[in-house]
């Protein structure tokens, strides 16, 4: 046989079995249960609009605060990790390892229900948006500070040794000229720290949350153990969605363009 | 510590400085006074510590042993605010160094504002003032990436300027430039120099050297070998390392 004819045959033969599976499976499936179970339009109706200015509303404000947080803590770990002093450096090592080290469910599960216990019932204030805000704050910051540390590095030594000649201060040069640069490098891997953070803020469901607190997970499993339906999961899956491809297709536009400008 | 500057001091002096990379002994023992005015070119072979020796001056090189007096003040004193004493050192890179994120204006804008806390106005009049000198005022609200090697040199030379310094320092101010382009900043450097700026100058240009040094220097394996008038170090030099670098280069 000749080599082009044997690799047409393959070709058709992959074709041939892709088709066998989904007839079988089309044949197999039962379309109404799962149009009435995950498809269900009268129930993905009542979900709106509670399920934008409610769970949507939260999962965003809950993934900007934990990020606005884990960025400060990002910082001045990077800063520590990049320091003359040995301390700092160990310090910041600890951290970074710790927190990347454990599950972000234990650190939430911690900051809300081990601190009261502890300290006979102080509570991180703000409730859920707080606590569980915080947790994932203190992870990300362990994340989030190997990039910001990688970005003030991309910068070249020059920039610093240029700004130390004009008289400026280590901190002056660090504000203006080095951090302002290590930022634009480090936009895409932010940029993606911030999309896993959204899907992260699905762990507060152990919170415990109130009607008005809850973040698009619990809305939508709560509904479903409601209406012993599946579609809420459906509604939520599309919103999560919503969010997070632009920002997912925005950073591989970022990208293509640093990678052009270089 | 602050402590006013002696007049009457010379500018630059180096007394026994050492400097060493690990086992790497780069500077064994310079000693080197500039007086103010004076234009000095420091030549010599790569490796033979001339960039280092610059590069101590306003201690971007921590020095190993020995001091370093800048009008009189000891910065190698751990007392000494160095970041005060670089403000009236002028430096210009290989590599230019701009910030890349800023405007040409912003660039010569933000070490007047953040460390001499000039206004936005005065700042501005200043870089104003020094981007005409460098021929470069229609470049003002440019990026530097927009610019040419020699354009973005003569940028770096004003920034520096804008901060009064008493003296510059020079790190192979063409070396990165194209042929065409190493003229435009020479011609600056010689009105600097002619207008009385107390100059140190690592270079490759011997022709510049030639014309607007007052003294020449050859460095080889981290020691001072020449220190002269450009008609001796660069004509007539006195010792066998000299006559075979000059040598060297000619043939190049």
């Amino acid at each position: 046989m000749k080599r082009t004819t044997r690799q047409k045959l393959i070709r058709y033969a992959m074709y041939g079995v892709l088709v066998l599976v989904v007839a079988a499976f089309s044949f197999v499936a039962d379309w109404d249960k799962i149009a009435t179970s995950f498809f269900n339009v009268e129930i993905a109706r009542d979900m709106f609009p509670e399920v934008l200015t409610t769970a949507a509303r939260n999962t965003i404000v809950y993934t900007f605060l934990a990020f606005v947080l884990g960025l400060i803590l990002a910082l001045i770990l990077a800063l520590m990790k990049l320091s003359s002093i040995r301390l700092y450096r160990w310090l910041a090592i600890a951290y970074i390892e710790l927190f990347r080290g454990l599950p972000a469910l234990v650190t939430i599960i911690f900051v809300a229900f081990a601190l009261p216990i502890a300290f006979d019932g102080f509570n991180v204030p703000g409730g859920i948006l707080g606590q569980g805000s915080l947790g994932l704050g203190i992870v990300a910051g362990a994340y989030m500070a190997e990039t910001i540390r990688a970005g003030i590095l991309a910068v070249p030594k020059g920039q610093m040794e240029a700004a130390r000649s004009l008289g400026m201060s280590w901190g002056t040069a660090m504000t203006y000229i080095i951090l302002p640069q290590a930022f634009r490098i480090i936009i895409p891997p932010l940029t993606n720290e911030l999309v896993l953070l959204i899907k992260d803020t699905s762990l507060f469901f152990v919170l415990g949350t109130t009607v008005a607190s809850k973040e698009l997970t619990k809305f939508g499993r709560d509904l479903m153990t409601a209406k012993f339906n599946g579609t809420p999961l459906t509604v939520v899956a599309l919103v999560y969605l919503a969010i997070t491809l632009p920002l997912t297709y925005l950073v591989s536009r970022l990208e293509k363009k640093t990678a052009a400008a270089r | 510590m602050t402590m006013q500057p002696d007049p009457t001091a010379p500018p630059i002096q180096l007394l026994d400085l050492h400097k060493s990379f690990g086992e790497l002994e780069v500077l064994r023992g310079i000693d080197f006074k500039v007086e103010v005015g004076e234009v000095v070119c420091l030549i010599g072979p790569s490796g033979s510590g001339k960039s280092t020796l610059l590069r101590c001056v306003n201690k971007l090189e921590e020095p190993t042993a020995g001091r370093i007096l800048i009008e009189g003040i000891d910065i190698t004193d751990p007392e000494t605010d160095v970041d005060a004493v670089r403000t009236r050192i002028g430096m210009v890179f290989q590599q230019f160094n701009l910030f890349p994120h800023l405007s040409v204006l912003r660039n010569l804008r933000i070490a007047q504002r953040k460390v001499l806390g000039r206004d936005t106005e005065e700042a501005t009049r200043i870089a104003s003032e020094m981007l005409t000198r460098v021929g470069l005022i229609d470049k003002m609200d440019e990026h530097p990436a927009r610019l040419s090697g020699g354009q973005q040199q003569r940028v770096a030379i004003a920034r520096a300027l804008c901060m009064n310094p008493d003296m510059m320092l020079f790190d192979e101010p063409t070396s990165a430039l194209d042929p065409e382009l190493i003229g435009e900043v020479l011609d600056v450097m010689r009105e600097l120099a002619d207008d009385g700026m107390t100059m140190v100058v690592v270079t490759h240009e011997m022709a510049f050297a030639q014309q607007v040094a007052d003294r020449v220097i050859f460095m080889d394996g981290g020691v001072i070998v020449e220190d002269g008038p450009p008609s001796q170090v660069l004509v007539n030099p006195i010792h066998e390392r000299t006559k075979k670098f000059l040598r060297a280069i000619e043939v190049e």
